[in-house]
């Protein structure tokens, strides 16, 4: 009988595979990090004439203008958080619904496979053509939408000023209805694989007790799950913040700061995509400082996805 | 699942190491959207008379178009704005500009009833600054007898992304209207713009103009005459009403003088059948390339563009050369080495 | 425990009496919502779907897979090209960001979770996942194209990766976590090394779920074309090496879509379809591949 403990040979062998294996790893790491530091470190470097020439007034101003060489972002950064926000309000909901639609087995598998394989096909499709799309078909019906609204909220308190005319069909509810469809298929995929990795055996456990199955979900699963539910959630919210192309083709890029759902507005990913190709001189360097800024803003929201991650986590420690 | 994983590696692997020479002249270039489909035009053209040279151009902004040209990055550049002294000085090489090929920008716009629609010159900048904001106002209507002008409100259609277009649209507004030129200024960009929602690239502003009644734009005529859309005739300097036609774009640059450094746009012609906006766009070759394969290529394919390739022109909605512009761009290629 | 007045027979009676009815009948409506929203999602998706069937079918013809893209003004034609050099690129984004998300993953999930080079791996991969895509092309014009004087492949292959990069190594170290606990105690318990512990028990158990991360990887890396625009340009022709201006589905899919030629923005279409269909098959493949055992 084979042994191959620690104490007999087994230790040479323990020094040489892993050793080399876990400084591959270490390497890889590191590499990933310093990485991301030399793209901040590059995008600094383009942005600091920017930075020194506006300071933090880039981002409470308001105004864009490059014949005049001004920057200001505010109206940007206000748009990429509601359009991201307004996106997650949609996908996170419905992507949730299909993730456990396609963990718990309502309908036979072969339905359930021909869902995963139609929502997994939305993710191929490139940003242009969720673009065109968003001509066609979501402009048009976000026009009449607009147009009712608007007379329909015109005395409501809050929404008269949400739906203020007029309705274009290049607005912000366009472009965050995209937006939402785009970043769809990342929640969908991610909390699927995080709900049906959750063991079976806490699943069994909650049913034993005689929970219903959606008191299972809510009160077992859902929290188990979330750590990796809150993983898609920040790689899809990453996504709708720097999306560019559809973005741009959707939004209107206006500078305008506007209440309204249904006016034209921009993001910052959407100004650099619209603007870098013609820029020149401070220009180019100031779309650089609204890169830095968007990699910021992802820096907040992480860290509001760790303290949402934190407070579930105190709910079900131990569980593991 | 090893096996797999390996031969995937293997094979591209494999196919990475297929790098042979080039069998063919290569030339790259990038830069302005605008004569992006002429490049590419005499590009496939001239390769079916010269196999030996594969041309490849691709539009990335004039902006981005001359910073790689001054990087180094590309053969040659192409930009609707030429380049400044400043640019010019930057690069080590040296720089030639040659207007290859011109182009008009129409004012669109979506009345189904209305055929010919005419626009004075306040009519037009006022549409732009936003003073004018319904069609059957005075200003449009006086130029327009016997035409009867809807009661719509105009809902102006520009550019959301930087744009050479723009800035030769805003460059014949600022000469057109001092308050223009004061309040709004040139640029390539709309953001000083006090009316507009934004579409993306020559095809957003089409298709903004197209789904809206009493939407007006400003697209370069390519466009517009592929798209069956409707192009106002404007007023130009001596008073008359010029439809935008390949004529009346090759009157404009008939007229114009070019100077030595062959930069100038003609932002507010004065002969009597001149369309008001019409504008070149310059190739940007290095004075100097080492490599005498790539010289005499490039020198080839520039030639065959001024000479045969302007008989493309039409078709495609740029306007042909006139000979004494050609004559000049010769002479300016002459002086590559 | 508190001690309560309360006796086992109140627990049964509110669970049997109205309660297990609102309970069951909870559970029934929720069942219909969630299936209703599964379906509802469905609705765009096949619009979508069917816009691009019903514009790109008409041309999807031999000739469009395997010819050189028509001129403007020209007819007839194809996007070979443009579907070798996406292969290609998308490909070497893979090479480039695979072995380093997924060994990323492995160091601090496996071999150092609380160590300071963890949490900065976890970090920035965060961060990371905000860069907009054109930026990581700027980033790759600024690192690989300056240094070699020239667009290519590599350069577009390299700004692909960058991009998929957070993704790949987000979802490894969430499929690592998904691996129990119990699987990697039973293999110390038998002796096996760390990386034999990983290397047979952990990798294969975690892979499916690792190329769900992958499979989103190359759905975004053939879709994206701000990072291509400025490290690959673009090509007209066969390609001939990896450094030198390389066509793509996406470049080629922005072009034609914004140009006024009839023909060449009903190309854009079926170029789309043919993307979709590319990526959904190598989606398919590596589900299948990759199935759980």
């Amino acid at each position: 009988m084979e042994t191959t403990t620690l104490q007999q040979g087994g230790i040479k062998e323990f020094r040489k595979g892993p050793d080399f294996f876990r400084v591959l790893c270490w390497v890889a790491s590191a590499a990933t990090v310093a990485t991301l530091a030399w793209i901040l470190i590059e995008i600094t470097k383009e942005a600091w004439p920017a930075i020194k020439a506006f300071g933090f007034d880039f981002i409470t101003s308001e105004k864009w203008l490059p014949n005049r060489e001004k920057f200001g972002v505010l109206p940007f950064i206000i748009g990429t958080a509601t359009s991201s926000f307004i996106a997650l309000i949609f996908a996170l909901p419905l992507g949730l619904a299909v993730a456990i639609f396609l963990s718990e087995d309502f309908l036979p598998l072969p339905v359930r496979q021909a869902v995963r394989f139609t929502v997994e096909m939305l993710a191929a499709i490139p940003s242009v053509v969720y673009g065109l799309w968003g001509i066609f078909v979501i402009i048009p019906m976000v026009q009449q939408f607009g147009a009712w609204a608007v007379t329909a909220f015109k005395d409501t308190p809050v929404l008269n000023v949400l739906f203020a005319g007029p309705a274009y069909g290049n607005s912000l509810l366009t472009a965050s209805l995209v937006l939402a469809l785009m970043i769809l298929p990342t929640i969908t995929a991610i909390s699927r694989n995080a709900l049906v990795a959750v063991p079976g055996t806490l699943r069994e456990g909650a049913y034993a007790l005689g929970s219903t199955r959606w008191e299972a979900i809510f009160g077992v699963i859902l929290p188990t799950a979330a750590p990796g539910i809150v993983a898609a959630t920040i790689l899809a919210l990453g996504r709708a913040m720097g999306e560019t192309m559809a973005i741009a083709m959707l939004i209107g890029n206006s500078s305008r700061l506007s209440g309204s759902l249904l006016a034209p507005a921009g993001t910052l990913a959407g100004l650099l995509a619209n603007q870098f190709g013609e820029a020149e001189g401070l220009q180019v360097s100031s779309l650089m400082f609204a890169a830095l800024l968007l990699v910021i803003m992802t820096l907040f929201v992480n860290m509001a996805g760790e303290a949402v991650l934190r407070y579930t986590q105190k709910q079900t420690a131990g569980i593991r | 699942m090893k096996h797999t994983t390996l031969t995937t590696y293997g094979t591209l692997v494999a196919s990475a190491i297929l790098a042979t020479s080039a069998m063919a002249q290569q030339l790259s270039g990038a830069g302005a959207s605008f004569p992006a489909p002429i490049y590419q035009r005499w590009a496939s053209d001239f390769r079916k008379v010269n196999s030996g040279v594969q041309v490849n151009y691709q539009s990335v902004g004039s902006g981005a178009g001359v910073k790689q040209f001054t990087q180094g990055t590309v053969d040659f550049g192409a930009s609707d704005a030429a380049m400044s002294d400043e640019e010019i000085a930057k690069v080590a090489q040296g720089v030639v500009l040659l207007p290859v090929t011109a182009g008009s920008i129409v004012v669109a716009y979506n009345l189904p009833e209305v055929k010919d629609l005419k626009l004075t010159r306040e009519a037009l900048a006022g549409i732009f600054l936003g003073k004018v904001t319904k069609w059957n106002d005075p200003l449009i209507a006086k130029a327009n007898e016997g035409v009867k002008l809807p009661d719509l409100p105009i809902s102006v259609a520009k550019r959301s992304d930087g744009s050479g277009t723009t800035f030769v649209f805003s460059k014949h507004l600022a000469a057109i209207s001092p308050e223009f030129k004061e309040d709004i200024g040139v640029d390539k960009s709309t953001d000083a713009w006090p009316v507009g929602v934004g579409g993306k690239g020559n095809e957003g502003v089409t298709a903004l103009v197209k789904q809206a009644p009493g939407a007006v734009g400003y697209v370069e005529y390519g466009f517009a005459a592929h798209n069956g859309l409707s192009m106002a005739s404007l007023q130009n300097k001596s008073g008359n009403f010029v439809k935008p036609t390949p004529e009346s774009g090759a009157a404009t640059l008939e007229h114009v003088e070019l100077p030595a450094n062959l930069r100038i746009w003609p932002d507010d012609p004065s002969g009597a059948q001149d369309y008001p906006i019409a504008t070149f766009t310059w190739l940007m070759l290095y004075k100097k390339y080492p490599d005498a394969a790539k010289l005499k290529a490039l020198k080839e394919f520039v030639t065959y563009g001024i000479t045969e390739g302007q008989k493309v022109a039409p078709e495609l909605g740029y306007i042909p050369l006139p000979a004494p512009v050609v004559e000049k761009c010769k002479a300016a290629l002459a002086t590559v080495e | 425990m508190t001690t309560s007045t309360a006796t086992p027979s109140d627990f049964l009676s509110k669970a049997s009496a109205g309660g297990s009815l609102r309970r069951s009948l909870g559970n029934k409506v929720l069942n219909c919502i969630c299936v209703g929203l599964a379906f509802l999602t469905l609705i765009p998706l096949f619009s979508i779907v069917f816009l691009v069937l019903k514009n790109g079918l008409p041309l999807l013809t031999w000739d469009a897979l395997t010819q050189l893209p028509p001129a403007p003004g020209n007819k007839g034609g194809g996007f070979g090209n443009a579907i070798v050099g996406t292969a290609l690129m998308v490909g070497l984004a893979l090479i480039l960001a695979t072995p380093f998300g997924i060994l990323s993953a492995i160091y601090i999930n496996e071999y150092a979770p609380a160590a300071r080079l963890s949490n900065a791996v976890r970090f920035v991969a965060k961060l990371l996942t905000g860069i907009p895509s054109i930026i990581s092309g700027v980033f790759a014009y600024a690192v690989v194209v300056l240094a070699t004087g020239g667009f290519s492949a590599w350069a577009g292959g390299f700004a692909l990766a960058i991009l998929v990069l957070p993704t790949i190594l987000l979802t490894a170290e969430q499929a690592l976590l998904g691996v129990p606990k119990a699987f990697r105690e039973a293999s110390y318990g038998l002796g096996a090394t760390n990386f034999q512990t990983i290397w047979r028990i952990v990798l294969p158990d975690a892979l499916p779920a690792m190329m769900t991360g992958v499979m989103l990887a190359v759905a975004r890396a053939a879709g994206e074309t701000a990072p291509l625009l400025f490290t690959a340009l673009f090509s007209q022709y066969w390609i001939q090496s990896l450094k030198e201006p390389t066509a793509s589905l996406s470049v080629l899919i922005y072009n034609f879509s914004t140009t006024f030629d009839d023909h060449q923005k009903q190309m854009a279409w079926t170029a789309s379809l043919v993307l979709v269909i590319l990526v959904t098959l190598a989606n398919v493949s590596a589900q299948v591949v990759f199935r759980k055992k």
